[in-house]
């Protein structure tokens, strides 16, 4: 069932890009994000594409780590299941961390919901669209790695309760992988669509 | 949802061998992380082209790139290519809904910026106004020359 909830998800956010796409088409200018994401907490502005690299490279890890989890429940490996969902959890801490600077930073530049001050690629003004679809997916998104850090923590409570030794099989892990990897999966268009291109 | 369903839903691996399982995992991991590090180099160089052509092939490039990437998750992370045919075929079938679903929203996305820019000129007149910038070239002072820039 988890596949199935997963596909509707996908849907969900396949729409929320697609609408982005959209009205990116029917603009006839959009602001370059390499203007917009350019600062690196510590080290100041003028450093485009490297925050989000590191916030992507975060995700990537903690997947990583998440299939580590759901390995070591096939083989029954207590030990490694408990060490890697730390793992996991650290990453997906870490992701929102990150996220929430963004977010922080991006507002204290007046970028929020209905507010948008930065110009187009090619200097004209640009319409509020752009900062509203970037919080609005991204905050979409964020929530999903939030959701699926708390889904996380359950499993590493479960598991130190014993409850899938009891039960005999870690299957519950591996539902939630799918579900961090879904995020993780998210991501990768998420950044694609806002940081990339 | 008991037990027994679970067993049915998910193909189990009766002879799971945890050392190749490892290795893909290893091999899956360096694989993310190249495509990752090639798309950053495109990003990168496609910052000092400014050909709208060459732009939009690099564009291309990376969601190929993207869609990898996504490729690799799908199937080794999340181990959709050992489930079971069907289950496959439910999943990514109706997938398939989103490349009409791309196509057909992005043209009309496109039609409408064209039909909008030839039939109300003065829209197409009023995108094409720069804004005045005291230091648009700036990349050090962000919090500076934001704050009148809002409206």
């Amino acid at each position: 069932m988890m596949w199935y909830f997963l596909m509707s998800d996908a849907f969900t956010f396949g729409a929320f890009l697609i609408s982005y796409g959209t009205i990116r088409f029917a603009s006839n200018g959009w602001p370059d994000p390499n203007e917009v994401f350019q600062s690196f907490p510590g080290l100041g502005s003028g450093l485009p594409l490297a925050f989000v690299s590191l916030m992507t490279f975060i995700l990537i890890i903690s997947s990583v780590t998440m299939v580590l989890a759901v390995q070591a429940g096939h083989a029954m490996d207590k030990k490694a299941v408990v060490r890697n969902l730390i793992w996991t959890i650290i990453g997906g801490i870490a992701f929102l961390s990150c996220q929430a600077w963004e977010w922080t930073h991006l507002y204290h530049e007046g970028a929020w919901w209905g507010s948008n001050p930065f110009t187009n690629m090619d200097g004209t003004k640009a319409s509020t669209n752009f900062t509203n679809f970037f919080f609005t997916i991204t905050g979409f998104h964020g929530f999903h790695v939030f959701s699926g850090v708390i889904i996380n923590i359950i499993m590493l409570i479960m598991t130190l309760n014993n409850v899938f030794e009891r039960k005999g099989h870690y299957l519950m892990i591996e539902k939630a992988g799918l579900y961090w990897h879904f995020v993780d999966l998210v991501w990768v268009f998420v950044f694609t669509c806002f940081y990339l291109i | 949802m008991s037990f027994t369903d679970n067993y049915q839903e998910v193909s189990h691996h009766h002879d799971f061998d945890r050392e190749a399982a490892r290795k893909e995992v290893i091999r899956v991991t360096v694989i993310l992380t190249v495509i990752t590090i090639v798309e950053l180099i495109l990003g990168f160089v496609m910052m000092g082209v400014h050909n709208e052509f060459m732009r939009h092939v690099i564009k291309g490039a990376i969601c190929v790139f993207m869609l990898a990437k996504a490729f690799y998750i799908v199937a080794y992370f999340m181990h959709l290519k050992h489930e079971v045919r069907n289950l496959i075929m439910t999943i990514v079938v109706p997938l398939g809904l989103f490349i009409w679903f791309i196509i057909a929203f992005l043209t009309d996305g496109n039609s409408y910026r064209n039909l909008k820019n030839k039939y109300d000129p003065y829209h197409y007149e009023q995108s094409q106004i720069k804004v005045e910038k005291p230091a648009k070239s700036d990349h050090g002072s962000h919090d500076a020359k934001k704050e009148g820039a809002i409206e």
